[in-house]
């Protein structure tokens, strides 16, 4: 057999004074890096399969080891470094696509970390949100082009117009779309209640919905994806919202794939697929050629639901973004949602991963402006996604234009994730990305729930802060208001792009 | 009284709680040590029983008929008149092993400490709650108040 | 109303114990033959064995009465019972009223009458003051050679003690083989070879006919084959019978024990018998018998108790279980564990080399008799699965496993056992 060129990623180093060799870390790693030698009695590691998740550096009771990433160095070279080198050489051993999950991690610029917020000072009190009611509700939906009230005779007012359904969030943060199949039943578990507890919403996916979850219908955005994955009536019906996946951030111009190893019993009865086939979503939804096509779609969805609930239409932040959104809300969906490069995967091509799209903070900046220069920014409510990482993000994303913003990764990450990035190999060692039994059982929904709904609630309790400082008290008052926003280390073409001025001017 | 709650669907057998049901009834109480000086001595009274995917942390259920009490002949399975826990005094057992022929969970082991005494979960009477519990990553082992 | 108990030991603490759980201020009196030390009868083949101390032989403390608000009459015999007029009558001439009365007086050690029972030397196996005179006999270095009367569980505690203590033993049973009631050919082959390569002579199908007696101390015995053995220590450990002669008189039912139904009620609605002296259901063979081992004393004991005070408890019944240790390699039997023939199920694994044994036996779809030797652990499993009949037609095989589990048993009665309340099915 020729041999291989790939370097382990990693080095495990073993604290021999600690190693106790209760063996914890051998019976908690997927990849089984560890093993206990009989002969001497003593745990030892082969570096060689370990994926970088610190599993068995948490559970450790000594905490006797440490991951380090691979010291071996090639000759310096600005160009050709160790991860384009290793990538080659992969390729030349197995002639397939080298996969990825999780979301790009090349270094692309981060806007949210070049955009500075705005405090009160003498001129505009700020707000004591501790002394002060702060408003973080949020309503997702079309609003109509005026409203008309009439009098009832006693001095009351009622509503003329009728409105179209709107979701409504406590907060302007909801789970983004993660599929059963791509993670584990727990996980999904997890997100339906921590949704339900701290009144916003999770999004199924295009993986369908798990006949348990049906309970938690009210707090359900239902995908519609290419693949059309679990799609039946009661699907629809059970949701709050339905959701058109066009593209997702991470993968712009491809469909969802999901390896055949993850389809399980369980996850191909909810996608109506067979049992340990990939599921491959197409490219395009084949009965979407058009904008026209995908008006048809939006009220087709609508009809089925009696137009009872929003429809969503989400895509991937791409080059002309602007009017795609211009043309997804003349379609007549209620919410854009937009995806943007960062946005996280169970497994994409490493390479679209990496450099298709562009990062959402432009996407949403330019869609955001388009709209109201078109006079249609109110028929739709636009969501931002594509690595939302803390509040801070948050606040930024809904003062450059968003409504609300999805996260996933940092869900998935307080659920324990350590984007060791190897979602597609269902070998997830925190019991998250995989259908494994053996490891979905590490995820227990009742501790998921309880991290999700505790980075909520820090979440909203910054956002808070950071809106009392700036003298806002409602989230009203922060949407597309970019005069709370600077930059810094920007050029003027990104400056314009972002509609932001520079910090200090 | 609360007992230990067991919970094998989230049990992932990483045998955390045998590790720390032993260095809590160690002497130097601490992990190192107690692996590196008394591991020939000191066992744990958890019993992880795993089977595939199944799995889960076994250890006395507590019972409220307790048949090691009516078993045991020196008195030495004895209810603790304060906290209510069934518990074996070592310094009165004799070990004939009676308890281990009538524990329906099999929660009773021979003690490898070199007295010949049963050995069994004793709800760890001084710490705030059993090791076990309180170590479980994943909360597959749960302290209740249980009627 | 007032609760008057016969007895002094485990039945009698059973009761006394279930009754204080649930009625702090009902009269309870004791009334026994023996002195006011609580102690354990199984313990004292640990004490002659040299294992423990007189101290260790309490069962509870000697403040266990008062602590518990018993009135307690010590080293005073009952000598009559008159269930009409609600009274006991006893050996210093008191006669004492009771409402409700327990009979837990147990049982008297099997001697076949022979000439020479009063000499110095010849003892059973059952009490307190048994153990002292073995104790003090041994001590005195007055023991080289002692023949023990019986091979079954008694005769083996006895001799293993006495092993202990250095003494040379020679082990007679009138039976085939040793522990016949408890196992089968194998299991008593094995045992039978663990004492002879500790130095014990066992002697089968006989038994000691005539006692040689010297200066007023045994000095040998005759077999019933003839045989004349010296020795300068006889005990005999046959068996226990039912004190039952009381309860004859008083006309209460009886049997070989007195017969009493779930409730540990006797015929008479007044009086329950618990304990060594009682015949009571046993779930196993689904009939009375009186099985006198101390989980069935206490058990009884503690459900009479509480029936006592209007709780209704009553009995699943008992299983005859036995758990011993022959130099050093342990042996457990449960039910009818030596059971063979049409009907039964027997499924055996054994490794002689290793000394490991297990025997078990099922009946139809379920387990009734079990026996280990060597390997013991969690041998409670099996005692659950008998207790609740639990089908255990598709895990014949993980059942026979060295490696006996939870995970052996079936899965809705393993999750019972797990959610551990109550543990009743």
């Amino acid at each position: 057999m020729a041999l291989s060129l790939s370097a382990p990623a990693f080095i495990l180093e073993r604290d021999q004074s600690r190693c106790i060799a209760c063996q914890v870390c051998v019976r908690q790693c997927a990849n089984d890096v560890h093993y206990y030698d009989e002969d001497d009695g003593v745990v030892c590691s082969d570096a060689t399969s370990c994926v970088g998740c610190h599993r068995c550096v948490t559970l450790c009771p000594t905490r006797a080891l440490l991951v380090r990433t691979n010291p071996l160095e090639f000759r310096p070279h600005a160009n050709w470094n160790a991860a384009t080198l290793q990538s080659i050489y992969k390729q030349a051993e197995t002639g397939g696509m080298l996969l990825a999950g999780m979301g790009n991690d090349q270094p692309h610029r981060i806007y949210w970390d070049h955009m500075l917020l705005n405090a009160s000072q003498v001129t505009n009190p700020s707000i004591d949100p501790l002394r002060e009611p702060m408003e973080l509700k949020t309503f997702l939906g079309a609003r109509p082009d005026a409203v008309a009230f009439e009098a009832d005779g006693e001095g009351e007012y009622d509503l003329r117009t009728e409105l179209t359904p709107q979701l409504e969030l406590d907060i302007p943060i909801m789970f983004s779309a993660m599929s059963y199949g791509s993670i584990s039943y727990n996980a999904c578990q997890s997100l339906a209640r921590a949704a339900k507890r701290m009144g916003t919403y999770y999004n199924t996916g295009e993986g369908g919905l798990h006949p348990d979850l049906y309970a938690y219908g009210p707090v359900t955005i239902a995908q519609v994806a290419s693949g059309r994955f679990g799609v039946h009536l009661d699907y629809l019906r059970t949701a709050a919202a339905i959701e058109i996946k066009i593209g997702q951030g991470a993968k712009p111009g491809i469909g969802g794939h999901l390896p055949g190893e993850k389809v399980t019993r369980e996850v191909s009865r909810t996608r109506m697929i067979p049992e340990g086939t990939d599921a491959l979503s197409p490219a395009p939804h084949h009965d979407i050629y058009s904008i026209e096509d995908l008006r048809q779609l939006i009220f087709a969805l609508k009809e089925a639901t009696h137009y009872q609930k929003p429809v969503s239409v989400k895509v991937a932040a791409v080059h002309n973004i602007a009017p795609i959104a211009s043309g997804i809300v003349r379609a007549g969906a209620d919410i854009v949602a937009i995806d943007g490069l960062r946005g996280g995967t169970g497994a994409a091509p490493t390479v679209i991963r990496n450099n298709v799209g562009i990062p959402i903070e432009l996407a949403l900046a330019a869609v955001d402006q388009r709209l109201r220069e078109e006079g249609i920014r109110h028929r739709a409510s636009i969501v931002a996604a594509g690595s939302v990482r803390n509040s801070a993000d948050v606040v930024k994303a809904i003062a450059l234009g968003a409504d609300a913003v999805y996260i996933a990764t940092s869900a998935l990450v307080a659920m324990g994730c350590h984007l060791c990035q190897r979602c597609y190999t269902g070998k997830c060692n925190w019991g998250i990305a995989t259908q494994d039994p053996y490891l979905t059982k590490r995820l227990n929904p009742n501790i998921g729930e309880r991290r999700l709904a505790n980075l909520l609630r820090a979440w909203s309790l910054e956002i808070k802060e950071m809106m009392g400082g700036m003298g806002i008290n409602a989230i009203e008052s922060l949407r597309g208001n970019r005069d709370h926003l600077r930059g810094v280390g920007l050029n003027q073409v990104e400056l314009d792009a972002l509609g932001i001025r520079a910090a200090g001017t | 009284m609360k007992r230990i709650v067991i919970h094998e669907e989230y049990c992932m057998a990483c045998r955390l709680c045998e590790v720390h049901c032993l260095v809590a009834h160690s002497s130097s109480r601490d992990i190192i040590k107690a692996y590196r000086d008394e591991r020939d001595t000191v066992m744990s009274r958890v019993i992880v029983e795993e089977s595939g995917p199944l799995s889960f942390a076994m250890q006395c259920r507590q019972c409220q008929d307790p048949r090691c009490l009516e078993a045991c002949p020196s008195g030495a399975m004895h209810r603790d008149p304060a906290t209510g826990a069934i518990t074996c005094d070592e310094s009165r057992c004799v070990g004939c092993w009676m308890c281990i022929m009538v524990c329906p969970a099999g929660a009773v082991q021979q003690s490898t400490s070199g007295h010949r005494v049963a050995s069994k979960c004793d709800l760890c009477q001084d710490a705030d709650m059993p090791a076990c519990v309180a170590h479980c990553p994943n909360e597959a082992l749960t302290y209740e108040e249980v009627s | 109303m007032s609760i008057t108990i016969v007895g002094n030991s485990a039945a009698a603490v059973g009761a006394i114990e279930a009754i204080r759980e649930h009625d702090r201020d009902v009269a309870i009196q004791v009334v026994t033959a023996e002195g006011p030390a609580i102690y354990s009868r199984p313990l004292i083949s640990h004490y002659v064995g040299g294992e423990i101390d007189q101290g260790r032989l309490a069962y509870r403390p000697p403040s266990f009465y008062e602590a518990h608000n018993v009135q307690a009459l010590f080293d005073e015999p009952v000598t009559a019972i008159d269930p009409a007029g609600h009274t006991i009558t006893t050996a210093k001439g008191r006669v004492l009223a009771y409402d409700q009365l327990l009979l837990a007086m147990g049982g008297s050690p099997i001697v076949p009458p022979m000439p020479g029972l009063e000499l110095e030397g010849v003892v059973t196996f059952a009490t307190l003051g048994d153990a002292e005179a073995i104790d003090r006999l041994i001590g005195a270095g007055r023991v080289s050679h002692a023949v023990v009367v019986g091979g079954g569980m008694i005769g083996i505690k006895a001799t293993d003690a006495l092993l202990k203590r250095g003494v040379r033993v020679t082990m007679v049973e009138l039976a085939p083989r040793i522990l016949i009631r408890a196992l089968d050919e194998q299991g008593a082959t094995m045992m039978t070879e663990l004492f002879e390569g500790a130095g014990v002579r066992v002697l089968t199908g006989n038994t000691v006919a005539e006692i040689v007696p010297q200066d007023g101390r045994i000095a040998g015995v005759v077999l019933q084959d003839g045989q004349r053995l010296d020795c300068d220590l006889l005990v005999f450990g046959i068996g226990v019978r039912p004190n039952v002669a009381l309860a004859r008189e008083a006309g209460l039912d009886v049997d070989r024990g007195v017969v009493v139904d779930r409730a540990m009620r006797t015929s008479d609605p007044s009086i329950y018998a618990a304990g060594d002296v009682a015949e009571a259901y046993d779930l196993v063979v689904d009939l009375n018998r009186t099985v006198a081992i101390w989980p069935n004393a206490y058990r009884q004991g503690a459900i009479a108790g509480a029936q006592m005070v209007g709780q209704p408890r009553q009995d699943q019944g008992g299983i005859a279980m036995n758990a011993i240790e022959v130099a050093g390699v342990p042996c457990v039997s449960i039910g009818e564990g030596n059971a063979e023939g049409d009907g039964y199920d027997v499924l055996t694994r054994s490794s002689p080399e290793r000394r490991q044994y297990r025997r078990l036996v099922l009946e139809g779809n379920r387990l009734v008799g079990v026996i280990l030797v060597g390997n013991i652990s969690r041998a409670g499993i099996y005692t659950g699965l008998i207790r609740h009949r639990v089908d255990i037609s598709a895990h014949r095989d993980s059942l026979l496993s060295d490696r006996l589990s939870l995970l052996s048993v079936p899965d809705d009665y393993r999750k019972h056992v797990v959610r551990g309340q109550g543990i009743e099915v």
